[in-house]
């Protein structure tokens, strides 16, 4: 359920409403931070119906996807070894 | 696109792939909680790329599946108010109730608006102050927050013209009337992410600890998805049995506390609740509180109330349940499509039959 | 995991509303339901049972044969004016290039104007200097008009009715029905520009964007595929249901399978930004300047590296090709190597939240 997408704080539009500016691949909307903690410009957020739910934690996505890279490195490591001893 | 584009490298869903196919060394069952998870595995063709022994069991998370005729019947009755402006998200306008939809009522002259937001519909009722503006509000826990949040700003700006039609459910009530039925064996879960992210991931701690199934809360990508069906076939593989977080970029244990802080101020869990498909379920679905009835539309319009039973050749009650496959319904395809749907299941993109009849309908062989 | 392909018999449509509903008007199933269930009842013309874009006949006189391509087209796009172009340019590219789809020169166009009591004739002048360059850029004449004006609310702002006749001067058999196992699928340029910029432009949503339509008549482009191949089958534009719609149709005439391959699909950014923020698939979305050409496999190489060279096609690429079965059915395979359906557009494309 729950089409939500990441977009990028470009704006803080205002803030006593909670409004910033998001953009999505080079489209913009405005929308409603006030579930969220210290919005700032360059943050990535996770925007559904018009509200961001959660902010993207950058350094955990990085982590996380060096880890099923060197998954996937080792594996093509071992299919070699595999390969040079048969 | 960032954030997009990484989690469909094509290399990391394959070599995912095969270690699942090294790990799961018997036949697995492994449902799959919500409509965007059932979703991406028909839209990138997951199942395809999978062992033939694990099997994706498609869940009941499709909240605009589960809500029976007579509640469509209710939207669309406060629809034809010829004082009422009534706003939904899309996924809602092609919904048959028992005798029409709001698609179609639009067509007969109701005005029926479609909103990305329920601040859109906010803004309605502030350009048409003559007018009562009715907001649609559906979802799972992901989407409630908003909801609440718009009811705040509308107390806040002092609108008299706007109120809610609620049929904001949860997640944990259908899981466990699910996990308690007798129908189904299933060796673990791939939990929604989307909710996660408001409700964080505690609420699913009772089903490892309880029925002994592991659970992997899932982004809705790939390589997201790929990975938690790793996750969950290697606890299995390992003998362990726990909820692990595959979406940890944006889902935390303890979830977002605003936002749950919006829901408890806003609305209170009904008693009862009809889903359709899987019956009456206690406590599992919200209503506005008492000193926000100007905003509740149930308090504001009488409403028919009426439980309709679904028809008689639909079998979406054991397809929600994961005991039977689109395919195997006896209408699938022929008198239920998308476009004529007779069951909740081939009603929304997400439900099991519309995916299914969207994007797998190449017949498959028994596995 | 075996996979058993299963036969998708023609359809036979019915009328089962009692109402017009705007899905009628979205160019998907309802659309075919209305045209085939209904309109054929009534109007039986063979050219018309065809269900091609235009109408190709043949007209003989003291002097000779021609033959002729002779289409019709109404405009109602809100807003009339958006980025890219306006309703007055869509109406002349939109009929013009409906003509050159069967490989027919346009030639000469009628209009006929629906107007709104109250509607300004700053924003007439607009619309009738974009007709006038448009056609102008396409090589047509706009002959002969009608004008209706009618009370406040009758029509929204302005609907436009072009008609247009082209003449053929080649020997291809240009049509849906005649696409072969082993052809090529050409697109030749990006998917949705137009559909995404009309659905920004509406404000509804409230996005931002710098996207343009992608409105253009292809008279040209047409002119330079033709010179090049000898062995072009059949060529529409995707307009309203977009590209899936409209190989759906040629897979349906033609009866054969068309595959595509999701990752050969070329798409703006921007257009999947908006894409992905209303969860609509973009290859649903319309475009009002690009054409779908199916081609013997053999030509398929060098008509591309062609059309790149012209400035209407300067991102055309192959995007599948005609397989035998599923018979008319449309398939994709995934940028993971699994394989969905592509099926037609069932009513209008609605953003989700689910």
């Amino acid at each position: 359920m729950c089409l939500a997408i990441p977009g990028k704080i470009i704006e803080i539009t205002d803030e006593e409403n909670n409004l910033a500016k998001v953009d999505v691949g080079g489209v913009r909307r405005n929308i409603n931070i006030s579930m969220l903690e210290d919005v700032s410009v360059g943050d990535y957020v996770l925007i559904h119906v018009g509200f961001a739910m959660s902010k993207i934690d950058e350094q955990q996505a990085l982590e996380s996807l060096k880890l099923l890279q060197e998954m996937a490195e080792y594996m093509d490591e071992v299919e070699q070894f595999k390969n040079s001893i048969t | 696109m960032k954030f997009i584009d990484e989690y469909r490298q094509h290399d990391l869903v394959h070599k995912l792939a095969s270690e699942i196919r090294r790990l799961a060394a018997k036949p697995l069952k492994i449902m799959e909680i919500c409509g965007g998870h059932t979703h991406t595995i028909f839209k990138y063709g997951i199942e395809d790329l999978l062992p033939s022994n694990v099997q994706m069991i498609h869940g009941p998370g499709c909240p605009v599946c589960v809500i029976p005729l007579g509640r469509v019947d209710d939207s669309i009755s406060i629809a034809l108010r010829k004082e009422v402006i009534f706003t939904t998200f899309g996924d809602m306008m092609r919904v048959p109730g028992s005798k029409t939809s709001l698609l179609k009522a639009k067509a007969e002259g109701a005005d029926v608006r479609m909103v990305y937001s329920p601040l859109d519909a906010l803004k309605i009722a502030k350009q048409n102050p003559s007018k009562e503006v009715v907001f649609l509000g559906i979802g799972f826990e992901t989407t409630t927050p908003s909801t609440s949040l718009t009811i705040l700003q509308a107390a806040k700006d002092e609108i008299k013209n706007f109120s809610v039609f609620c049929n904001h459910i949860l997640v944990v009530p259908p899981l466990k009337a699910l996990l308690d039925s007798s129908d189904l064996e299933l060796d673990g879960f791939i939990g929604p992410g989307h909710v996660s992210t408001i409700i964080g991931t505690k609420p699913y701690e009772f089903i490892p600890a309880e029925y002994g199934k592991p659970l992997v809360v899932s982004g809705f990508e790939p390589v997201d998805m790929m990975q938690s069906i790793y996750m969950v076939v290697k606890q299995l593989a390992e003998g362990r049995r726990e909820v692990e977080n595959q979406y940890g970029r944006v889902v935390s244990r303890e979830g977002n506390k605003k936002a749950l802080e919006a829901i408890a101020t806003v609305f209170e869990l009904r008693e009862h609740f009809e889903w359709r498909g899987l019956g009456s379920i206690p406590y599992s679905a919200l209503k506005l509180k008492s000193n926000y009835v100007d905003f509740d539309a149930e308090q504001k319009f009488a409403v028919p109330g009426l439980k309709v039973q679904d028809p008689k050749a639909c079998q979406c009650g054991e397809i929600l349940k994961g005991i039977k496959k689109p395919w195997e319904c006896k209408i699938f395809g022929t008198a239920c499509t998308p476009e004529t749907p007779i069951g909740s299941c081939m009603v929304s993109s997400e439900g099991a039959c519309a995916a299914y009849y969207n994007f797998g309908r190449l017949s498959k062989v028994a596995l | 995991m075996s996979k058993e392909f299963k036969q998708n018999p023609k359809k036979k449509y019915t009328v089962k509303d009692e109402f017009i509903n705007l899905a009628h008007g979205s160019g998907g199933k309802a659309m075919h339901e209305l045209i085939e269930g209904l309109f054929l009842d009534y109007l039986q013309s063979p050219l018309l049972k065809a269900l091609e874009d235009q109408a190709v006949f043949e007209l003989s006189g003291k002097t000779g044969t021609s033959r002729l391509a002779f289409t019709t087209d109404s405009y109602v796009v809100s807003p009339i004016i958006f980025p890219g172009g306006d309703i007055g340019k869509l109406a002349v590219a939109g009929t013009v290039n409906d003509l050159a789809m069967s490989g027919a020169k346009p030639l000469y166009l009628s209009v006929g104007f629906i107007l709104e009591e109250g509607f300004p004739i700053k924003d007439l002048k607009q619309i009738l200097a974009s007709m006038r360059d448009t056609a102008t850029e396409a090589g047509v004449e706009i002959v002969t008009g009608d004008t209706k004006v009618v009370q406040r609310g009758g029509v929204d702002k302005i609907f436009i009715n072009t008609s247009g006749i082209g003449i053929i001067n080649h020997n291809l058999k240009l049509s849906a029905s005649r696409a072969c196992v082993g052809d090529k699928v050409i697109l030749s340029g990006t998917m949705g520009d137009h559909g995404t910029t009309i659905l920004i432009a509406r404000g509804e949503l409230e996005l931002e964007s710098e996207i343009q339509s992608d409105v253009a008549p292809l008279w040209s482009l047409v002119e330079k595929i033709l010179e090049c191949s000898s062995e072009i089958h059949v060529m529409r534009d995707p307009t309203r249901g977009g590209v899936a719609t409209t190989l759906n149709e040629i897979a349906c005439s033609s009866n054969v399978c068309i595959q595509i391959k999701e990752a050969l699909l070329p798409i703006r950014e921007e257009v999947k930004g908006a894409c992905e923020i209303l969860g609509l698939d973009p290859l649903y979305i319309g475009n009002e300047g690009k054409l779908i050409a199916i081609v013997g496999a053999n030509q398929a190489e060098l008509l591309v590296r062609q059309m790149q060279q012209h400035p209407l096609g300067s991102q055309a690429c192959i995007i599948g090709e005609v397989i035998e079965s599923p018979q008319g059915m449309v398939v994709m395979k995934t940028a993971f190597g699994g394989t969905r359906i592509v099926d037609m557009l069932v009513g209008e494309q609605l953003p989700r939240i689910c």
